[in-house]
């Protein structure tokens, strides 16, 4: 149990749809807010008239974020920069597959005026059309820059093809869509998704409750509601993809469904991946890269998309899915995708309560090492809300993390055991998708894609 | 308050800590003076491998042992090599202190085993491979060269491909024994520590560690030759690459100099990767990827990097840019509000950094290690508040002018290099 009992969660829901939940955390000196708009990179694509490329809409998202911050309210894009500086706030805007998000931390006296501020881009933004250009050449950088990182090339791929192209769509702009979009795109995109509908502000860190839900009032109460179309469907293409690149080593990334975040199992499913992965003594660490020396990089993670509902009412499922990565080179690379893929298929072969164990503490330490930071508590407030619906509390967590048992995580695995991976490499030579694939109905040899 | 206590044990280890029992974890770590700097040819890249083997096994623990019980105590733990120190560290709930103590004590006398080495050694190399594909392609490390010459300041922390392929363990263990020596090292602990309990521990842990043989004294290398593996070509040819990849090197405040805090903030005025001159002119216009600048301490020595990423055929504009960009402020100095306002920013960074232990920790490990000299947060708060606009001009006029050393990655000969 935690060794300080923790303020509560409080939540409560504006009238406009926008759902604010807090935690004071008066031990600190800072303050941190978190807010996300739901509809991100899927919604460059959803309820969009059927005419349009896909293509020609990627980095909408990204770009509506970018211009955002060119200026809002009384302040053009220095002055506002210089606001947020004099004040102490470190801000974040960025959108993801299902969300855009703001996200600051401060030291704890900022958070008033910075709640104005937040309402000030949200709310109130310039969108300047001469610096409109400057904005989609931001958007450039960024496109060439994925181009030479193979690491993000390949795991932007693999998602592609864990959720198909709508619901595994990367944020990063294409050369068409940098000729198509325009200004009354990124108009466009701004009116229908930054609303306050389904929207969630989470704050966390050392705050008066009642001044800073006056601020709230003050800033958001009268913003406009809006709906959220929802979320594609996954839609994965299978097999395998090779992308030649003569890199120094191969970079093999590898995906397969999984149960999502709120899933009744998720956490017995959770201590498995992190018997499988989370630190030094975990089995991919152990015995790829210390016992055999294989590579410098493995892992692999869970994630999940929440469940949505879409413009006709009809509910859409979560989803997840697990990725994993190993970086080695060329000659040692078919070994290493072996080795990897053995260890997850026989994970619940040889599972030690020791394992669990580990993984029980490093859980509990990484939650009561979360209340020194305003700005983890926030992020993790906000996931929790958009996810689950409800704050998980820390003390509700910690008991499931404590009644898991070796049995329960056995008795997962035996049932879920995974069949068929998607996998995509970077490298000179393409790899055989490992040898447990070869005894899936999926085959593996020849199957790398263009 | 946090509260700075400080001993020397018998042995000579420096222990000290920056208590604040108000934590919900403790940071402790060693640091220990051994860096790429600290090697010669036939060493080099054995700092950071040797960082590799400390988790390999003691004589008490194996190898499986030591990361099962890194692991066993939670937290956050790791180590990581520079060009002058290696440290190793975790963040730990406060009622792990003396387990983390025991381990991390037992880990600074590792066993250096034959076959561990073997095996380590392909991590390393592979370690090497995975940053030849990340940008810049090396050209951090060959901008070091290029300005401090392959040895000294300017060996690479990795070693490369020959150095690690041909090393041999008694190599490793011979440098081991001249650099992991008590004098040689600090335990530095923050957050919600029990110091005494520390330093009791700590002397029973280390009272054998000067009982380590001294290796006979290490060969001098010979300046003529170039370290196998090194090149100084300051151009760097990386055919797939589709951005080009500028890093200038040039000299800029120790890590005792009492003018960094003006050097930090007038880098930030310039080269911050958010509101600065740069971001404005280069970022904010989508010129650039990437133009910024930054300084960097060493224990007798400064520098000050700037990094500038776009496309090729856009290189020669955007240098010059950055150069106005300089020359500018040598010329006019900065004003009042500009001043105010990364000062601002820069406090709130230090107060925000303040409240994880884990992060105090590294500040006051280096510095005590460099320096033997303590700074609590509310003495940088001031340090920073201190500076004016004259010191900042100072500072711009004695770093800003020289000719830096400059180097180049990307796919073919253009954009030429500037010197």
């Amino acid at each position: 149990m935690l060794s300080t009992a923790t303020p509560p969660v409080k939540t409560r829901k504006l009238a406009n749809g926008m759902t604010v939940v807090w935690q004071q955390m008066p031990w600190l000196r800072t303050a941190a807010y978190t807010m996300w708009m739901p509809g991100g990179v899927s919604a460059e694509i959803m309820s969009v008239s059927s005419d349009f490329d896909p293509i020609s809409r990627c980095g909408l998202a990204s770009l509506t974020v970018e211009m955002v911050q060119r200026g809002a309210g009384p302040y053009n894009s220095r002055q506002l920069v210089a606001a947020e500086d004099n004040l102490g706030i470190d801000s974040n805007g960025s959108s993801s597959t299902s969300i855009t998000g703001f996200s600051a931390a401060m030291p704890a006296d900022s958070l008033v005026p910075a709640i104005g501020l937040l309402a000030d881009l949200v709310r109130r933004p310039h969108l300047p059309i001469d610096q409109f250009d400057d904005a989609k050449m931001m958007l450039r950088q960024e496109m060439l820059a994925n181009q030479d990182e193979p690491t993000q090339r390949l795991m932007r791929r693999l998602r592609e093809r864990q959720y198909g192209v709508a619901l595994g769509r990367s944020g990063v702009a294409s050369p068409q869509s940098l000729e198509t979009l325009t200004m009354d795109d990124v108009r466009e995109f701004y009116t229908e998704h930054y609303h306050a509908g389904q929207s969630i502000l989470s704050l966390a860190g050392n705050f008066d409750d009642a001044q800073v839900n006056d601020a709230i009032d003050a800033a958001f109460g009268d913003s406009k509601s809006g709906s959220w179309d929802g979320l594609p469907t996954p839609d994965p293409i299978d097999g395998h993809e090779h992308i030649e690149l003569p890199s120094s080593q191969t970079h093999i990334g590898f995906a397969y469904d999984n149960i999502p975040y709120g899933h009744p199992e998720y956490f017995v499913m959770r201590a498995g991946i992190g018997i499988l992965s989370d630190g030094m003594s975990s089995r991919l660490f152990d015995r790829v890269r210390e016992k055999h020396g294989l590579c410098y990089s493995v892992f692999a993670n869970t994630h999940s998309v929440p469940a949505s509902t879409n413009r006709e009412g009809k509910p859409i499922p979560a989803a997840g899915a697990v990725f994993g990565y190993a970086g080695t080179t060329p000659q040692r690379a078919q070994q290493t995708l072996d080795l990897t893929l053995h260890e997850i298929k026989h994970l619940c072969d040889d599972l030690e309560e020791s394992e669990l164990e580990r993984w029980k503490v490093r859980i509990q330490s990484s939650l009561i090492m979360e209340q020194e930071s305003a700005n983890s508590r926030a992020g993790s407030l906000a996931s929790d809300q958009f996810q689950l619906g409800r704050v998980m509390p820390t003390e509700e967590l910690e008991s499931i993390i404590e009644a898991i048992t070796l049995e329960q995580i056995k008795t997962y695995y035996q049932s879920h055991t995974p069949e068929s991976f998607r996998i995509v490499t970077i490298g000179p030579e393409p790899l055989a998708g490992g040898v447990l694939f070869d005894d899936s109905t999926n085959h593996a040899e020849g199957d790398n894609h263009e | 308050m946090s509260e700075f206590r400080s001993v020397t044990l018998d042995n000579g280890l420096q222990v000290v800590a920056e208590v604040d029992n108000r934590g919900y974890s403790a940071a402790i770590g060693y640091f220990v003076r051994a860096g790429a700097r600290d090697e010669n040819d036939s060493q080099s890249g054995l700092s950071h491998f040797l960082e590799h083997m400390m988790f390999k096994g003691t004589a008490t623990r194996s190898a499986a042992d030591v990361n099962r019980e890194l692991d066993e105590l939670g937290g956050q733990s790791n180590a990581y090599t520079s060009e002058e120190q290696t440290v190793y560290y975790a963040a730990v709930l406060p009622k792990y202190q003396r387990r983390m103590v025991d381990l991390l004590s037992d880990m600074m006398r590792p066993r250096l085993d034959a076959d561990e080495f073997a095996t380590e050694r392909g991590v390393i190399l592979e370690e090497i491979a995975k940053y030849e594909d990340q940008p810049p392609f090396g050209a951090f490390e060959r901008v070091m060269e290029c300005c401090y010459g392959p040895r000294g300041l300017g060996r690479r922390v990795l070693g490369t491909t020959e150095s690690i392929t041909n090393m041999h363990v008694d190599t490793m263990r011979d440098y081991f024994s001249a650099r992991y020596r008590p004098e040689n090292m600090v335990l530095a602990a923050s957050g919600n520590v029990d110091f005494d309990d520390l330093v009791e521990q700590a002397g029973e842990a280390t009272a054998a560690w000067n009982d380590l043989p001294m290796p006979a004294e290490f060969a001098s290398d010979n300046k003529d030759v170039l370290p196998e593996g090194v090149e100084l070509n300051p151009r760097l040819s990386v055919p797939d690459a589709t951005q080009a990849y500028r890093v200038t090197l040039s000299g800029g405040p120790s890590m005792a100099a009492s003018d960094r805090y003006a050097m930090r903030l007038l880098a930030s005025i310039i080269g911050d990767d958010g509101g600065s001159r740069l971001f404005w002119d280069l970022i904010d216009t989508g010129r650039a990827e990437i133009a910024t600048l930054w300084p960097q301490e060493y224990s007798d020595t400064g520098a000050l990097f700037s990094y500038l990423v776009c496309t090729p055929d856009q290189m020669d504009s955007n240098i010059r840019l950055m150069n106005e960009a300089i020359d500018l402020v040598v010329r006019d100095g900065v004003k009042q509000d500009e001043l105010d306002q990364v000062i601002n920013k820069t406090v709130a960074g230090v107060i925000m950094a303040s409240e994880r232990p884990s992060q105090r920790l590294f500040g006051l490990g280096s510095h005590w290690l460099c320096c033997r000299e303590y700074l609590s947060t509310d003495e940088l708060l001031d340090a920073y508040r201190r500076v004016d606009v004259a010191a900042i001009g100072d500072a711009a006029r004695n770093y800003l002018c020289c000719e830096p050393t400059e180097v180049i990655a990307s796919a073919s000969d253009e954009p030429s290099l500037t010197t």
